[in-house]
C-alpha cells in the first residue's frame, strides 16, 4: 500500500490521483457536514421490492448514463483529439428508436425489449459512423462535425416519435430503469459495471488501446507502422454510438416515456468534463477509461451534495463551476510540474536530514 | 589572440528523474569564436544548450554574460540577454509564412507593418542567398530551407551568442558552405557561436575551440588545432576509432549471385518518377544523391508510404501488391523513416509500447501481445541495442535522439524483417551509436536480411553498402559497385560525370 502511494508521487502525479483525491474530499466533506449522509437504508419501493436507498445509491445510480457516455467519449477523445458534442441528441434518437420498436406490437415481451435495444444500438452506431466518417475521412474537426447532429438530432427524434411523447408501461422496462425484483441494487449501476467489464475485455482481447493511443499521439507515425488511422477513428465513434444507445435506453426506461426535448439534455458537456476530470488529455493520446468513470461520479457527487445543502437548482451550476475550476487548475500540467518539483525537494531534504542524523 | 570572455557557465548541474544529465559542467565562450560542443548521445549537450536558452532551469550553477551574472528562466530571458538558438529539430510554425516566422514573438517587431517586415525578410534572405521568398508558407519549403530560415531569424536578432544545434544535419554541401561563410562573417563581427554537430570534418573546418562532454561530465576544453581528430573521437566515446575503418571487410561480390528478394519495375508514386530497383537476399545497398534528389521518396514508394501510381513488384519472384505500409510489412519489409520525430516515435508512449508497435500491428487487432510478453521483448532489445533509458516504461520522448532511434530500430527488428529500409538512421546521433548501427546493418546482412541504407554521409554508405544507387533530380542516374565504390566516383556520378 505504502509502496503504491510512493509510486504515485515518484512518477509525478499519476493520472488518477486527482480524480480520486477529489472524490475522497467530497466524501469526507459530506461526512463532516452530515455523518449520516452516506447511510444506506433498505426500503420497499412501489413494486414492493426491498431495495437499497440513500444518497450514496442515488449518486451511483444517477451517474450511470454519464459514466457510460464518458467511457465512449474517452476513446473518441484519445483517437481524434476532439469531442463528440452530439451524444445527448444521439441518445434522444436512440431512445426514440427504442420506444418505436417497443410500441410496435401489442404487448412488450422480453424478446421485444432485446429487439428494441438492438435496434437502438444499430441506429446509434449508424449516427456514430456518420460522425466518424466526417471526422476520419473528411478530416473535419470533431466538434464541428458533431455540431451537425447536435443541432438536428432532437428534431430527428421528434420525427421518429411523430411529434408526441409516447409513454409505455412494462414491468421489464421498468426493471431496466429501476430494480430487478430480488436485486436491491439499481439496474443502471449493474449496466455500468457490465459496460466497464466489456471495455476491459475489449482492451484485453484486442490491441485497441495501443492502436488508439498511437493514432491519437502521432498519426503520421501510426500510418507508417501500418495502422489504419481512419478505421481506428471510425471505430471509436461507433463504440461511442453503442454507449449512446445504452445510455439513451436507460434514460427512457427510468421514465417510462420518451421526451425528445429533455432526455439526457446538456449531458454532452458533463461527459466531456468527466473525461477531463479523469485526467485524460482532451487533445488526444494517452487515456484511462477508469479516470473518466471516476470523473462522472465526481460530477454526480458534487451535484447531489449541492442539492443536499439546499442549493437551488439554478445556483447549482455556478457552484459546480467553482469546484470544476479548482479541479481543472490542480490537474493542469503547470501545477503538476510545480508539485513534482516540490516533492523532489522535500525528499532531498529528508535524505539530507537522514545523512546528518547518521553523522 | 584569445578574445574577451563573453559567456561563462560554471558548475552547472541538472537532474532529471533517474538521470543526472549534467554534473558540475563548465563552459566558456569568447567573443568572435566558433566553439564546438561535442559529445555522444546523452552526453548532456542538448541539456546544456536548453539551460542556456531557458528551456530547462538548472538545479545548480552560475551563468555570466559580459561578466554580469544572468538568470535565464525563459526563452524570452535568453533572447533579451542576446542568446539566439537554432535547434536541431525545426521549432518554427509551418503554417505561417517565412517572414512571419522570422518576426513572430519579437518585441522589436510588434509594431512593424506586414509589408515592412516582408521587405526586411526578403533583404536578409537575399543577403544569405537563401532560396525562399518571404511570403511563402514555411511548411511548403524543404527541411533545409526551413533550417536556414531559422538561422536567418537568429541572425537578424543581432545576438551576442548564437547557438547552432545540429544546423547542418539536413543541409547539403553547398548549403553547408553557405552556412559556414555566414558563421565566419558573424564571427568577424564579434558574435560568439556555439556549434553543436556530429560531423567531425565540419568541426575541424570551422571551429576554433572544442569542449567535450561525456555522460554529463566535462572532459575538457581544447583548441581545435591542438586536438587531432582521432583523439577527439576517443575523448568522446572513450574508445579508439580503428574499428571504424576496418568495419567493412568482404561484403562485396559475395552477394552478387544470391536470390533476389525484392524487385520493382517502373514503380512510381505521387512523389517519384518510375524507377527500377532490386535487392538480393543479404545484400546491403543504398540510395545516394543530394538532398531532394528523390532518395527518400524512392524508398517510401517501396514501402507504400506515399500513394503508388504504377509499377510491378515481385517479392521472392512472386508478384506482390504494395499500396500501403501494412502490405509491405506483411511481406517482411520494415521501414525506419527519415524524420524520427514526425514519422517514427510515439513520444508519449513508453519505450515498451513503442518497441512492440509494429509487431502488434502485424499480429492483428485481435491478437494483442500480452503485457508479460511485451515486457520480455522490450527488456531483450533494451539490452541488445544498449538503449539508455531509466526503465522500459519511460516515455520514449524523454530519451535522447540516438536512443529514440534505437527504439525504432528495435521496433522493426522485433518484426524479424526480411528486408529493412533505413532512411538516415544515423542522422543527428553520435559517433558511437552510428558505429553500432553500421555494425548492426552488416550483422543483419550476414544473417540474410536485405538492407537499404540511406545516409547523407557518403563515407558511411561506402563503409556499409556493396551497391550504391545514385539519384539526381528524382531520377536514378547511376549504379556503383565493386571498385567504383569510392567517394570520387560517387561525387562524379552525382554531378553527372563532370566532376
Amino acid at each position: 500500500m505504502k509502496k503504491s502511494f510512493k509510486n504515485i508521487f515518484s512518477n509525478g502525479l499519476g493520472q488518477l490521483t486527482i480524480p480520486i483525491i477529489a472524490i475522497i474530499i467530497l466524501v469526507v466533506f459530506n461526512l463532516f457536514r452530515d455523518p449520516s449522509f452516506f447511510s444506506i437504508e433498505i426500503t420497499q419501493n412501489n413494486e414492493g421490492n426491498n431495495v437499497f436507498s440513500g444518497n450514496l445509491i442515488s449518486i451511483i445510480n444517477g451517474a450511470s448514463e454519464l459514466a457510460i457516455l464518458a467511457m465512449g467519449m474517452t476513446l473518441v477523445t484519445a483517437a481524434c483529439g476532439g469531442q463528440d458534442i452530439s451524444v445527448g441528441a444521439a441518445a434522444a434518437i436512440a431512445g426514440s428508436a427504442f420506444v418505436k420498436v417497443l410500441k410496435a406490437g401489442e404487448t412488450i415481451s422480453g424478446g421485444r425489449v432485446i429487439l428494441a435495444f438492438l435496434f437502438a444500438c444499430i441506429v446509434a452506431m449508424c449516427f456514430g459512423a456518420f460522425n466518424g466518417t466526417l471526422v476520419a475521412v473528411f478530416k473535419i474537426q470533431p466538434m464541428i462535425a458533431t455540431l451537425i447532429l447536435y443541432t438536428c438530432g432532437r428534431s430527428i427524434a421528434y420525427w421518429i416519435n411523430g411529434g408526441a411523447t409516447p409513454t409505455f408501461s412494462s414491468s421489464i422496462v421498468t426493471a431496466i430503469g429501476g430494480f430487478i425484483p430480488g436485486v436491491p441494487i439499481p439496474t443502471p449501476v449493474l449496466i455500468v459495471l457490465a459496460v466497464a467489464v466489456i471495455f476491459k475485455l475489449v482492451f484485453h482481447f484486442t490491441s485497441l488501446e495501443l492502436l488508439t493511443q498511437s493514432v491519437g499521439i502521432n498519426g503520421s507515425a501510426a500510418r507508417l507502422n501500418g495502422i489504419n488511422s481512419t478505421l481506428i477513428k471510425l471505430l471509436s465513434f461507433i463504440i461511442l454510438g453503442l454507449c449512446v444507445a445504452t445510455a439513451g435506453c436507460i434514460g427512457v426506461s427510468r421514465l417510462g416515456l420518451i421526451n425528445h426535448e429533455t432526455l439526457l439534455v446538456d449531458i454532452e458537456m458533463d461527459t466531456i468534463l468527466a473525461v477531463a476530470i479523469g485526467g485524460n488529455n482532451l487533445g488526444g493520446g494517452k487515456f484511462k477509461v477508469g479516470g473518466s468513470i471516476i470523473g462522472a461520479y465526481v460530477i454526480q457527487t458534487l451535484t447531489i451534495t449541492l442539492y443536499a445543502m439546499k442549493v437551488s437548482s439554478t445556483d447549482v451550476k455556478a457552484y459546480k463551476a467553482i469546484v470544476i475550476i479548482l479541479l481543472v487548475v490542480i490537474g493542469s500540467p503547470v501545477v503538476k510540474a510545480r508539485f513534482g518539483k516540490f516533492m523532489t525537494k522535500l525528499r532531498a531534504k529528508k535524505t539530507n536530514a537522514c545523512v546528518k542524523g547518521a553523522e | 589572440m584569445d578574445g574577451k570572455v563573453l559567456l561563462t557557465m560554471r558548475h552547472i548541474k541538472k537532474e532529471f528523474p533517474g538521470v543526472l544529465a549534467l554534473n558540475n559542467v563548465d563552459f566558456t565562450l569568447r567573443k568572435g569564436e566558433i566553439h564546438a560542443l561535442m559529445g555522444e548521445n546523452g552526453a548532456g549537450k542538448s541539456t546544456l544548450i536548453k539551460i542556456l536558452t531557458g528551456v530547462y532551469q538548472m538545479d545548480d550553477g552560475e551563468v555570466t554574460i559580459d561578466d554580469n551574472k544572468v538568470f535565464i528562466h525563459s526563452p524570452q530571458d535568453a533572447q533579451n540577454s542576446g542568446i539566439s538558438t537554432v535547434y536541431q529539430e525545426i521549432t518554427l510554425c509551418p503554417n505561417l509564412t517565412v517572414a512571419e516566422n522570422m518576426y513572430i514573438g519579437r518585441e522589436d517587431s510588434a509594431w512593424i507593418r506586414r509589408r515592412e517586415y516582408e521587405r526586411r525578410a526578403d533583404e536578409i534572405l537575399t543577403k544569405l542567398e537563401i532560396p525562399a521568398r518571404s511570403t511563402q508558407q514555411l511548411g511548403r519549403c524543404s527541411l533545409a530551407i526551413q533550417q536556414m530560415v531559422a538561422i536567418a531569424r537568429a541572425v537578424d536578432m543581432k545576438c551576442k551568442v548564437l547557438i547552432l544545434d545540429e544546423p547542418t544535419s539536413s543541409l547539403d554541401d553547398k548549403e553547408v558552405n553557405m552556412l559556414f561563410k555566414l558563421m565566419r562573417d558573424l564571427k568577424a563581427q564579434g558574435v560568439g557561436i556555439i556549434f553543436v554537430t556530429h560531423f567531425l570534418e565540419q568541426v575541424y573546418e570551422v571551429s576554433d575551440r572544442i569542449t567535450v562532454l561525456r555522460n554529463g561530465e566535462l572532459v575538457g576544453e581544447y583548441r581545435t588545432e591542438e586536438l587531432p581528430q582521432v583523439q577527439l573521437v576517443s575523448k568522446m566515446i572513450g574508445k579508439d576509432l580503428d574499428e571504424l575503418s576496418s568495419l567493412k571487410e568482404n561484403t562485396d561480390s559475395e552477394k552478387e549471385e544470391g536470390e533476389v528478394f525484392y524487385e520493382a519495375s517502373t514503380l512510381s508514386s505521387t512523389q517519384t518518377h518510375p524507377f527500377n530497383f532490386k535487392i538480393r537476399k543479404g545484400e546491403v545497398n543504398g540510395f545516394t544523391g543530394l538532398l531532394g534528389s528523390g532518395r527518400s521518396e524512392s524508398v517510401r514508394a517501396i514501402f507504400g508510404a506515399d500513394r503508388i501510381t504504377g509499377g510491378i513488384v515481385h517479392i521472392k519472384g512472386k508478384p506482390a501488391k504494395i499500396t500501403k505500409p501494412i502490405d509491405a510489412m506483411k511481406h517482411g519489409i520494415g521501414y525506419l523513416a527519415e524524420d524520427r520525430k514526425r514519422d517514427g516515435i510515439i513520444a508519449e508512449l513508453s519505450v515498451r509500447e513503442n518497441i512492440i508497435l509494429a509487431l502488434q500491428v502485424m499480429n492483428g487487432f485481435f491478437k494483442p501481445i500480452s503485457r508479460s510478453e511485451s515486457e520480455a521483448f522490450a527488456d531483450e532489445y533494451i539490452k541488445v541495442l544498449q538503449i539508455k533509458t531509466a526503465n522500459r516504461e519511460t516515455p520514449v520522448g524523454s530519451l535522447s535522439g540516438g536512443n529514440q532511434q534505437k527504439v525504432i530500430l528495435a521496433r522493426w527488428l522485433l518484426t524479424h524483417p526480411d528486408y529493412l529500409i533505413l532512411d538516415e538512421p544515423t542522422r543527428g546521433i553520435d559517433v558511437g551509436t552510428k558505429l553500432e548501427i553500421q555494425k548492426l546493418v552488416l550483422k543483419l546482412a550476414e544473417e540474410g536480411v536485405s538492407v537499404t541504407f540511406i545516409s547523407s554521409e557518403v563515407e558511411e554508405m561506402l563503409r556499409t553498402c556493396s551497391r550504391l544507387i545514385v539519384m539526381r533530380d528524382r531520377h536514378i542516374v547511376g549504379e556503383l559497385k565493386g571498385d567504383d565504390l569510392n567517394q570520387a566516383e560517387v561525387m562524379k556520378t552525382i554531378a553527372g560525370g563532370k566532376a
